[in-house]
């Protein structure tokens, strides 16, 4: 017989850079970061959504419909601090390459973790947009960064 | 003064002569000679492009940055359905059945196989592993770090998934694949380089058209490939940039 075990669910608003917000329901389980896999993704440079590989799309559980037009930050799990993002931004605005691990929300409110690299995308010297490559944190990174955003928010 | 075409030193052995009849068969449509300069070492290989003694490349992605980002070539066409994977493996015989059992102090067998130690290494970072806590045996070829882990003087390997398909059976039978990448977006390309500028299109025509043709056909099928995708200059960025985000 086994246990009916509910998974904590919760309502949170989560905010945006840009001063917009939406309710999303969060459940607190973890999705393990496939093996061998690397997640591909491109934006604008407003970090709009332009390309998506099939690793990005099972990864976030979104259509790939859903992900083209969309901003990244679709992403952004609310046990994510701000300050993570707004290095982010500074960094890659600079034209520097930004690395960090960062905890995705899916849409079904389930999370993932990951090692991510963003990098500016430059074409004839003009910053045309970004590439951002998610691949497979360890354990002890997870639990590093996990404890260093729960001082951060 | 003939152009000079070069192969990125992972091809398999047994495709030497498909390269070779490459360089012939690329001789005769175009109508200019070609010298094919083969390299066993991606360093040496390296340093002679550098020096601009190469002219035309059939790259693997790593080197595909330095000469498009710095030397200014141009890359033509990609092999068809043909993506670089890695292959962590193990001795049949190992304990280990995931990479994250992997502890400090592994050996691992590798080769200067720049693309394939580098997804390797990436690949182990969920072991918390790098080249600071591993030690590193660093082989001619993926043979080589089979027989490494036989033998039980490695823990680990790496092997470009081509390079591990095309072993032995015998010795595949020896060996566990931990973890195989799935990337699908890395491969090798054809490029050109300024010497070439004025032969790029019809060079180009050729490489698309080769499948087209008996001979064509034949060559292909000595050098392991199915035929020759366009790739344009967005295509090449796009790999690039990738590329770029996998190094230090």
């Amino acid at each position: 017989m086994s246990e009916d075990k509910k998974t904590p669910t919760r309502e949170e608003r989560i905010r945006y850079f840009d001063g917009s917000e939406r309710v999303a329901t969060i459940v607190d389980e973890e999705i393990p970061y496939p093996d061998g896999k690397l997640i591909v993704s491109r934006t604008d440079i407003k970090g709009f959504i332009t390309h998506a590989n099939q690793a990005f799309v099972d990864m976030s559980g979104y259509t790939r419909e859903e992900l083209i037009g969309a901003n990244h930050n679709i992403l952004r799990h609310p046990d994510m601090p701000a300050v993570a993002f707004k290095g982010l931004w500074d960094t890659v605005e600079k034209g520097e390459k930004w690395q960090g691990f960062v905890k995705n929300l899916r849409k079904d409110g389930t999370y993932y973790w990951v090692k991510a690299t963003v990098i500016p995308n430059i074409r004839n010297g003009q910053l045309m947009g970004y590439t951002s490559v998610r691949r497979k944190p360890s354990r002890s990174k997870i639990r590093e960064s996990e404890a260093l955003y729960a001082t951060l928010m | 003064m003939p152009l000079n075409l070069t192969v990125s030193p992972d091809f398999a052995p047994d495709h030497i002569s498909g390269w070779f009849y490459f360089n012939t068969f690329l001789q005769r449509q175009l109508g200019i000679p070609i010298h094919l300069e083969l390299y066993d070492s991606f360093a040496k290989q390296r340093e002679d492009i550098r020096q601009g003694k190469v002219d035309l490349s059939y790259a693997n992605p790593y080197d595909a940055s330095m000469l498009v980002r710095e030397l200014g070539f141009k890359a033509l066409a990609k092999p068809k359905q043909k993506t670089d994977e890695t292959v962590i493996a193990v001795s049949a015989h190992s304990d280990i059945t995931a990479v994250e059992e992997l502890k400090p102090g592994s050996v691992l067998a590798t080769t200067d196989d720049p693309d394939v130690h580098t997804m390797g290494m990436i690949m182990l970072e969920s072991a918390d592993l790098d080249e600071s806590n591993i030690e590193l045996k660093t082989l001619k070829n993926y043979v080589l770090v089979a027989k490494s882990l036989l033998k039980g003087e490695a823990d680990v390997g790496f092997f470009l998934k081509q390079g591990y398909d095309e072993l032995s059976q015998l010795i595949r039978s020896e060996m566990r694949p931990l973890v195989s990448s799935q990337i699908g977006v890395i491969h090798h390309v054809l490029l050109a380089g300024p010497a070439f500028n004025e032969h790029q299109e019809a060079l180009s025509q050729t490489l698309l058209t080769m499948v087209d043709d008996p001979k064509g056909q034949g060559v292909l099928k000595n050098m392991g490939l199915v035929g020759w995708e366009a790739m344009s200059e967005e295509d090449t960025e796009f790999m690039i940039d990738l590329i770029d985000t996998l190094v230090e």
